[in-house]
């Protein structure tokens, strides 16, 4: 059962209490109500959402890197002002997450502290570098795409203000798949040279893509406990299948091969198979030896610190003006 | 070190002429007027509103989710507040 453990830490005394809160918030979960931030809920339960949002936050705001790499090299006006767009959404991602996150009682402060300090994690495929502008593309529709698949059933996940949020981030990210579908396509129709370009980043991005699911579900450690709790809608392993069997067709329609000699459909299982995936790559990355983890963590350590004389000026200014009373009367419903 | 921790604000969008401001989300800012213009550029990046409030979360005062069956007790037991709680003969228009 779910609740063994919060009912040891409470006294004996509320023992009845907190076995009706229980039985109350198990009863909403099932008939699948959402569960809102004042609601009772079990210790594990928040501890799990602050930190799976956590590290979805984090993981929008360290994806800001690899992508900015390339907003002064991109080779038009009209993809350059996409791509800071792009970019613009990723930090209105995370700063959507973070709010959801502080719901819980986890201070921003708190949740930043972690991050740059390595207690919390981000997702590993932001420690891979992206070596040409086609990799650009290769994001945008492979690493965006496996993230939509992820996070589509989150918009219905049990705790309120995280669906709320990836109800509002799931729109936007379709823009995000859909330019870096575009921007592929032109390389790939492009010159020989350009076509190699796509070709290369789908290459590098393929796999790491397909790990941005987590392990398999007989190693994942979490994945039970997020599935009867309905933060968690469907096995890692599910959704993995489902993005490799919607890339597939996609990757026909772009002219690209996804570098995967196993790759085929199987008629029985209706469904592709797909080759094994080396899990051990994953792991290293996970523990910080991927290629960019020094320096994505570095970068963003130095963007807070060069922040910091901003945020103070900020709340001096904020302070100096506190007694003056702003223009009101605006709040008329 | 000064504490530089922005307070947190609610922020609320009206998202077209004829319709109440909806609460989008919350932020940080410093004050009123930077709340005001985070507020733009996080939640309405598309067009989303044409009219924005900012409030800091401390002004909100709610009540209490322990509470809710004894505080919306009172509209529980009162069925005749709904037009469909009333007989009327069928064949009786416009009401």
């Amino acid at each position: 059962m779910a609740t063994a453990a919060a009912h040891q830490t409470y006294g004996t005394e509320d023992v009845d209490d907190t076995a009706a809160y229980e039985r109350a918030f198990d009863a909403a979960v099932a008939a699948d109500e959402r569960i809102e931030p004042r609601d009772w809920m079990p210790d594990a339960y928040r501890a799990t959402l602050v930190r799976q949002m956590a590290q979805h936050a984090h993981s929008e705001i360290i994806g800001m890197q690899p992508e900015a790499n390339w907003i002064t090299r991109a080779p038009s006006l009209r993809r350059k002002a996409i791509l800071m767009a792009k970019v613009q959404d990723e930090a209105g991602h995370g700063l959507y997450l973070y709010s959801a996150a502080e719901t819980l009682g986890t201070g921003r402060e708190e949740l930043l502290d972690k991050l740059h300090s390595g207690r919390q994690k981000y997702s590993s495929i932001f420690n891979y570098p992206t070596l040409t502008w086609a990799d650009v593309g290769a994001i945008g529709w492979l690493v965006d795409g496996a993230a939509i698949t992820n996070q589509v059933p989150l918009c219905r996940c049990s705790y309120g203000p995280y669906a709320r949020a990836m109800v509002r981030i799931c729109k936007e990210e379709s823009f995000h798949q859909r330019q870096g579908y575009e921007l592929l396509l032109a390389l790939s129709r492009g010159t020989p040279e350009q076509h190699a370009m796509a070709q290369d980043a789908v290459d590098r991005w393929w796999w790491p893509s397909l790990m941005m699911f987590g392990p398999p579900d007989d190693e994942s450690a979490h994945s039970a406990q997020s599935m009867t709790w309905k933060i968690k809608r469907h096995s890692n392993d599910e959704l993995r299948q489902r993005f490799v069997d919607i890339c597939v067709p996609q990757a026909e329609s772009l002219g690209l091969t996804l570098p995967d000699p196993d790759l085929r459909w199987n008629e029985e299982r209706g469904h592709h198979d797909f080759g094994p995936i080396d899990w051990a790559e994953f792991k290293e990355v996970l523990r910080g030896n991927g290629p960019c983890n020094e320096q994505r963590l570095t970068q963003r350590r130095r963007a807070h610190e060069e922040g910091a004389w901003v945020r103070e000026a900020a709340a001096a200014y904020a302070a100096k003006h506190s007694g003056r009373t702003g223009e009101t009367g605006a709040a008329r419903a | 070190m000064t504490n530089t921790d922005w307070p947190l604000w609610e922020v609320f969008v009206r998202s077209r002429r004829g319709l109440s401001h909806t609460h989008a989300g919350s932020l940080h800012a410093p004050d009123a007027e930077f709340a005001l213009r985070n507020a733009r550029d996080l939640y309405t990046r598309r067009g989303e509103g044409v009219s924005i409030w900012v409030v800091p979360s401390s002004a909100i005062t709610a009540s209490s989710p322990d509470e809710k069956d004894p505080f919306f007790e009172p509209a529980a037991d009162k069925p005749y507040r709904h037009p469909t709680f009333y007989e009327i003969p069928e064949g009786v228009k416009h009401l």
